[in-house]
């Protein structure tokens, strides 16, 4: 027995072209709106007004309340790194070695992404739920019947205050990291204090770091632009914000991953 | 004065408003009267920019509302949204004064505290709300915080969207009764938009009825009860039978 037509007679191979085209259209679509978003926000971000108070607040928000979640997560990873980088290193005698990969492994990667991927967590959907929930309260239109454009006064405090702060965020957790592959390294694996902090200081080079850094700020401004456009452009009611949430979580930590990708490839491998 | 000329907007395959002709005299109240779900509150949001209309012009004083400044024509405009829409991080005072604070009108701060106190007086509030966050307040308080909001600016033409929506008789009484005393004080155009009778009767100098996208009746309040129009008829006794259809 053949196969039934599809709809409007498309065939088997119609029906799968057009089950890759529609999603894939749909992609562009959505990539096409966030870039619109992204350039209206570039240009609020270079005209004034800039509502200080506003970004003053923010940098408290995403920067200081990060702090916590940011810290212990390089701390319990830098010790992991040591520990895993020992035993690995112990099949071919490369004990000595944890230090400056810890450091660099820090530095370079894993405070960054992690440190991204968690501030994307905590941040992304707090900026989407609350600008998905002053969405549909009115609230949004409410600040434009009061002359107040919401792009520059929601979305350019919050996108300029993660590009700022989670660059500052990225260096504290690389310091935190380092420490816990240190405290691991002192107390669990023999190394002397002085040994291991100067293996770690002799291999670090300070593009290491700073390659880390202009990722963190990239992550920032990925995390706010994100959460504020999955916010400004929320369904109605609790299931429109609460997709817009989820939303804004996702594609943050996706792009957190891919443009880090791009960025170590255009830092480590010309 | 307010004039929508043959205005449209649809949302896909639902068009909303079909045309829709109608002038808002200067110093007047107007009320717009329809079924849920009619376009009410797209209309008042078409005409201060937040939705753009398909088709039609929208003038104020005879300037096409697109062509104006938009800083400048906002000014002029204060709004009472349904549910409130104050600033849950903001302090009732700082929701109150908020355009005071901010762009060309911009006041020192002790001065727009006491211009939102003064407001407040006026909305029945005393000055021991003026530091709680909306969201400590009762809905009866947060309509009278946002007609507060609404008026801090002194603006020429006020639009309030289901302004007794939520609230008991009695506190719906008291708003109408205040949004009537502030409109005749300020000398303000006014615009609102309800379903509730009562709000009409107690606001309106004017009423107009949207249904099906189009303004249906539009007369002086006193004329209503007595006009020959049956969808006026149906919907302000509230009938289930009649050419509006119960069930939409």
């Amino acid at each position: 027995m053949s196969a039934a037509p599809g709809p409007r007679g498309a065939g088997p191979v119609g029906l799968g072209l057009r089950g890759i085209g529609r999603p894939a259209l749909a992609a562009l679509a959505a990539i096409g709106r966030v870039a619109l978003f992204a350039a209206s926000l570039l240009g609020h971000l270079l005209r004034p007004p800039i509502y200080w108070r506003e970004l003053g607040t923010q940098i408290l928000q995403i920067g200081w309340f990060s702090l916590p979640v940011v810290g212990l997560t390089a701390l319990f990873t830098g010790g992991a790194l040591a520990l895993q980088i020992y035993s690995g290193g112990a099949r071919f005698n490369a004990e000595a070695v944890v230090p400056s990969i810890v450091a660099i492994g820090m530095v370079r990667e894993l405070g960054p992404v992690l440190g991204g991927l968690m501030v994307a967590a905590r941040v992304a959907s707090s900026i989407a739920a609350e600008l998905g929930t002053m969405k549909v309260t009115e609230q949004i239109d409410a600040l434009t019947t009061l002359s107040t454009n919401p792009m520059k006064y929601l979305v350019v405090p919050r996108v300029l205050a993660a590009t700022l702060t989670v660059p500052v965020l990225v260096g504290v957790g690389d310091a935190i990291g380092i420490m816990g592959g240190w405290l691991v390294g002192v107390t669990r694996l023999d190394f002397t204090s002085v040994t291991y902090l100067k293996n770690t200081v002799d291999f670090l080079e300070p593009w290491d770091i700073g390659s880390g850094l202009v990722k963190g700020a990239a992550f920032g401004f990925l995390i706010a632009l994100m959460g504020c456009y999955h916010g400004m452009t929320s369904g109605r009611g609790a299931q429109g914000v609460g997709r817009a949430t989820k939303s804004a979580v996702v594609t943050a930590s996706v792009l957190i991953l891919a443009a880090n990708y791009l960025l170590t490839e255009v830092f480590f491998t010309s | 004065m307010i004039t929508l000329s043959r205005v449209t907007k649809s949302f896909g395959n639902n068009h909303v408003l079909r045309g829709v002709d109608l002038t808002i005299a200067s110093g007047k109240s107007m009320v717009i009267i329809g079924g849920s779900g009619t376009g009410k509150s797209v209309l008042l949001k078409c005409i201060l920019g937040l939705v753009t209309p398909d088709g039609g012009t929208i003038s104020l004083d005879g300037q096409d509302v697109r062509q104006a400044e938009r800083d400048a024509f906002l000014a002029r405009f204060g709004m009472l949204f349904q549910g409130g829409a104050l600033f849950d991080s903001l302090r009732v005072w700082e929701n109150v004064a908020f355009r005071l604070m901010r762009g060309a009108t911009r006041r020192p701060k002790d001065e727009a505290r006491a211009i939102a106190l003064e407001k407040l007086r006026r909305v029945g509030l005393g000055p021991q709300v003026a530091d709680f966050y909306p969201g400590e307040l009762s809905g009866g308080m947060q309509k009278r915080v946002g007609l507060a909001r609404a008026i801090a600016a002194e603006p020429e033409i006020i639009f309030f969207d289901e302004p007794t929506t939520g609230l008991d008789p009695i506190m719906a009484g008291v708003i109408n009764d205040l949004i009537r005393e502030i409109v005749v004080e300020m000398g303000a155009t006014a615009m609102t938009i309800t379903h509730d009778m009562s709000s009409v009767r107690a606001i309106a100098d004017h009423v107009a009825m949207l249904h099906e996208g189009t303004i249906k009746w539009t007369g002086p309040v006193s004329e209503m009860d007595a006009c020959a129009d049956p969808y006026v008829q149906q919907f302000i006794h509230g009938r289930a039978t009649g050419p509006i259809n119960a069930i939409r």
